[in-house]
């Protein structure tokens, strides 16, 4: 575990680094930087604060919209300039509207309008101006204000404009990366002037990458070569292609000055393969190390109830389902509060799947001690049984569950390197469920009496322990576990009545690997076959990644029959 | 031991054949016997003479039936010989019977010749539709039938014996034994998903025409089918009772209650396990040679870990340890199944996990058990019958009374 800690930091402060460079690269590299932001500042442009006076910037907004309707394309092209640059919060919807042909005008009176379809086939017409609502229309009453494609890239232009000088960064990285998307001479001089104003770091990473993939296609090798330096292991898609391309380009050149640049461009682009590699590598430890939670969670319930009671629980991954079913009967019956059911559920699980286990133990396992393979049999009938009764009352269709905003989206380490947030919540919920347990196990009193009987009954027995209830309550705390497990699993996959049979064997073999009766080799099993999962996974396919880590545990237990952490004693047999 | 005397006497007395011998003292195995021969004469009989408007007649969907039924009990021997008499429990009998069915679904496949969708004679539908351009490697022979039959012995065989090997040798037993042998069954399915291996991936093999250039639809083959399944039955049925009669079989059965024991002895308990191990992989593979074309299909979900589980209940429900019980409860359970199934889908995976809870808690030596019990006046189920009698007789009286 530590090992893989240290790994992992090692990724977070190598990937800062390289970012950290690529900026000082910039500031040091690129004395004609500044240059360029002061020329483009003279030029001008169309940028909102530095606009010179057109002809019509007496115009209001009102004026300038509607006489986009009759206007021809190419003069709407000057129109929408115009409108850009004035400052009022309306024009950024107004332009993206006519972007997306949601921008229309009522034919006879000529106003602008956004339309919304109704159920009795008319449209619900709002105005564009002032955001009053104008009633119900007719469609052929409606029409929109068209554009052409030569417009579209120009109005795209005109987004990035208004974006890029946005107050707000995260619009601001948008319209970044959108320039970074398209990048051309076009953007060069409003990309020189973004970067002189830009105080957020990473956007000005972003434009400065664009820039330079800009001046690669410049005329004077010394703006190429510092492009070059610039984009040099720079992990965006357009960094790479725009290398390849130049790299494909000039290959047939003969001047010694292009040669210099195709070797730079080509260590730039082995650098970038590095680390595209790089990252391909972390991504795969961080799906590993998720996917060992997922199952550490499974099986942690199975290490008690397999591990410590020496029964084979094969109904434990229906102890998964009920947990999953039971975070969607809360779901339901708290349709608007997403998060707060989610951690309501979590007990509740708990509590559904804890007695179910009671149950069971107390009406069938109780009579099956020191029979473990009939204790299978039993228990898979009761798996068959809870299956169906899942199915009969739920359907057998897949639940929806919903995953709450906190849980969704990702972080970006790096611009190539996204990791989504809710494999992290997991990875830490089964570290926080795998500790608690650990503390119930050593310093509760129910855990105390719990290892004195698993340890010697009899003995127990004799000391006062009634050994019936702590069976019976052990069951209840690893099924419970598995419905906490269920919890989680609603979160990454399908909720079906067939949830539990897709996770009975591996976690199986997370037990069996990880040695029997112990959390500790529970947890290492647990990652070390999610990561062999992940890691197997990119060379010979998802199928075949498993069929070789099926294969691979078979081997092993050969090696080693009572897994990796085997508890020492003297016990033969039974 | 009063019995084992009898009988040696009785053998002094009159001289029997090889297979009597083994039957001798084995009532049920002689009634199964008697009954399966009669099966396999009747039953074709019926079908093939009598008028489809006839009473008498069998229509061939219950020959077909019925010879699925005899293959499955082929195969609940298989794991009654392991796990009745030698304490191994499989849960991946299954995926010897599935490669079983494999090879004789790859000859079928070739049988086929240009008569395909595609009429390619030299590839089956599905490689020419994957766009290959030649048969894998592991394809040749199968157009022969002899190498085929070989091959239904061979690969479950090999297999066993190199998984037996490996896990026996090393000490794996009970229930690390059947975890790992789900998850042979469960790799193995999870393979044969995959269009690249060259089985037809997730449809199977299917679609075939004949088997040794007879119609497989017509009622003659069919029948031919059944009586073979019948006949393997009883041929399986023996070679098992021959297993375990003999001084192999002693120490089998003793590996199965003290496993320590029997090899502080000194016998060399490993290469008892994987004589029989391998016996019965290769049982298990004929029984899906014949499952095959009766059924017209194989596909890998006959390596489902469940359907292995559900071999086991069968045994189970039918008596662990007698075989003429595994073939009784593989027939009567499937009975149930294709019943219910039928007539309340919902009902039946109730039912089977029931009968699984309820064969495991008052069952525990299963239907033959059960009946012997009452016989022999002793166990619970005694107690259950008399309880029962005496109710009705009660009944009876009072009725009488009034």
């Amino acid at each position: 575990m530590k090992r893989i800690l240290t790994s992992l930091i090692c990724i977070f402060a190598f990937s800062s680094g390289v970012l950290a460079n690529a900026k000082i690269d910039t500031s040091i590299k690129h004395p004609d930087l500044t240059q360029a932001i002061e020329s483009a500042a003279l030029a001008g442009g169309h940028a909102n604060e530095l606009a010179k006076p057109t002809k019509n910037i007496s115009l209001s907004f009102e004026e300038l919209a509607v006489s986009l309707i009759k206007a021809k394309y190419s003069a709407k092209k000057d129109i929408l300039l115009d409108i850009a640059e004035i400052n009022d919060p309306r024009v950024l919807p107004f332009i993206q509207s006519i972007l997306k042909g949601e921008l229309f005008y009522i034919k006879k009176t000529k106003q602008l309008i956004y339309r919304e379809l109704q159920d009795n086939k008319k449209y619900l017409v709002t105005s564009a101006l002032n955001n009053t609502q104008l009633g119900e229309f007719k469609k052929r009453k409606l029409k929109k204000v068209g554009i052409n494609n030569n417009l579209r890239g120009e109005i795209k232009t005109i987004i990035a404009r208004i974006q890029i000088s946005s107050q707000d960064s995260n619009l601001r990285k948008q319209a970044a990366l959108e320039i970074l998307k398209g990048a051309n001479e076009t953007f060069l001089s409003l990309i020189n002037l973004a970067i002189s104003k830009e105080t957020d770091a990473s956007i000005s990473e972003i434009l400065v990458t664009a820039q330079s993939i800009i001046h690669l296609q410049s005329q004077e090798s010394q703006k190429r070569l510092d492009a070059i330096k610039v984009l040099h292991g720079s992990l965006y898609v357009e960094s790479r292609n725009a290398l390849s391309l130049f790299i494909n380009e000039n290959n047939a050149s003969v001047s010694e000055e292009i040669k210099q640049e195709l070797i730079q461009a080509q260590e730039a682009l082995l650098a970038i393969d590095k680390l595209v590699k790089f990252n391909n590598v972390a991504e795969n430890i961080y799906f590993g190390i998720s996917l060992g939670s997922v199952l550490l969670l499974a099986a942690i319930g199975l290490a008690i109830t397999f591990g410590v009671m020496g029964v084979i629980n094969m109904a434990h991954g229906e102890m998964i389902m009920l947990g999953a079913y039971t975070t969607f009967v809360i779901q339901q019956l708290m349709p608007n509060h997403a998060g707060i059911s989610l951690v309501v559920a979590i007990p509740a699980a708990f509590l559904v799947s804890g007695l179910m286990g009671v149950i069971i133990e107390r009406t069938v396992i109780r009579h099956l001690y020191g029979r473990p393979l009939e204790t299978l049999l039993a228990t898979f009938g009761i798996s068959l049984v809870l299956q169906q009764a899942v199915r009969s009352i739920f359907g057998p269709l897949n639940q929806d569950v919903i995953t709450p905003s906190w849980m969704a989206g990702t972080f970006s380490v790096n611009a190539g390197l996204e990791l989504t947030f809710n494999r992290l919540y997991i990875i830490i919920f089964s570290l926080m469920v795998l500790a608690a347990l650990a503390l119930v196990l050593k310093k509760t009193l129910f855990g105390l009496q719990m290892r004195a009987v698993t340890m010697n009954r009899p003995m127990a027995s004799s000391m006062g322990i009634r050994t019936g209830w702590v069976d019976a309550l052990t069951f209840g705390l690893g099924s419970g576990i598995a419905g906490i497990a269920g919890v989680a699993l609603s979160q990454l996959t399908n909720v079906g009545p067939n949830l539990g049979q897709a996770y009975i064997i591996d976690s199986f073999m997370v037990v069996v690997f990880g040695g029997v009766g112990n959390l500790w080799g529970t947890l290492v099993g647990a990652m070390s076959l999610g990561i062999a999962n992940k890691v197997f996974e990119p060379m010979a396919g998802a199928v075949l990644a498993k069929i070789i880590v099926l294969v691979a545990i078979i081997l092993f237990i050969q090696k080693r029959p009572r897994g990796l952490f085997a508890l020492k004693g003297r016990a033969v047999e039974d | 031991m009063s019995t084992l005397h009898n009988i040696s006497e009785n053998q002094k007395d009159i001289k029997l054949g090889p297979i009597a011998t083994l039957l001798v003292g084995d009532k049920g195995g002689q009634r199964l016997i008697m009954a399966l021969i009669a099966l396999a004469i009747i039953f074709p009989f019926c079908n093939l003479v009598f008028p489809q408007d006839s009473f008498l007649h069998v229509s061939t969907y219950t020959l077909t039936l019925t010879g699925k039924y005899l293959c499955y009990a082929l195969l609940a021997l298989s794991v009654d010989l392991i796990w009745g008499y030698c304490g191994i429990l499989s849960l991946g009998q299954g995926a010897f019977f599935a490669l079983g069915g494999y090879a004789m679904g790859m000859y079928l496949m070739r049988q086929i010749g240009d008569r395909g969708v595609y009429g390619n004679a030299e590839l089956p539908d599905f490689m020419v539709f994957l766009d290959w351009k030649e048969l894998p490697w592991y394809w040749f022979g199968f157009d022969q039938f002899w190498f085929a039959s070989i091959m239904v012995l061979v690969v479950p065989g090999i297999l066993a014996f190199v998984f037996g090997w490996l896990a026996f040798r090393s000490r794996v037993t009970g229930v690390y034994l059947s975890i790992i042998t789900q998850a042979l069954t469960y790799a193995l399915m999870l393979a044969f998903f995959r269009n690249d291996m060259g089985f037809g991936g997730n449809n199977g093999l299917t679609d075939f025409k004949d088997i040794l250039g007879f119609d497989l639809q017509s009622s003659s083959t069919r029948s031919a089918l059944f009586i073979a399944s019948a006949l393997s039955v009883v041929l399986g049925y023996l070679i098992s009772r021959f297993i375990t009669t003999s001084k192999l079989g002693r120490v089998l059965v003793s590996i199965r209650d003290a496993e320590m024991r029997t090899r502080f002895l000194g016998y060399k308990v490993e290469y008892y396990k994987l004589f029989v191990f391998v016996v019965s992989a290769m049982m298990a593979g004929v029984a899906g040679a014949l499952y095959v074309p009766q059924v017209g299909i194989i596909n890998p979900g006959e390596f489902t870990p469940i359907y292995s589980i559900e071999i086991i209940i069968w045994v189970a429900i039918g008596g662990r340890g007698t075989l003429f019980g595994a073939v009784i409860g593989a027939i009567a359970v499937n009975y149930a199944k294709t019943y219910f199934t039928g007539a309340f889908a919902e009902l039946w995976l109730f039912m089977l996990g029931g009968l699984f809870v309820m064969a495991t808690l008052y069952l525990p030596k299963g239907i033959v058990g059960f009946v012997r019990d009452i016989k022999q006046g002793d166990g619970i189920s005694n107690r259950f019958y008399l309880l029962f009698k005496n109710k009705v007789s009660t009944k009876l009286s009072s009725k009488g009374s009034v």
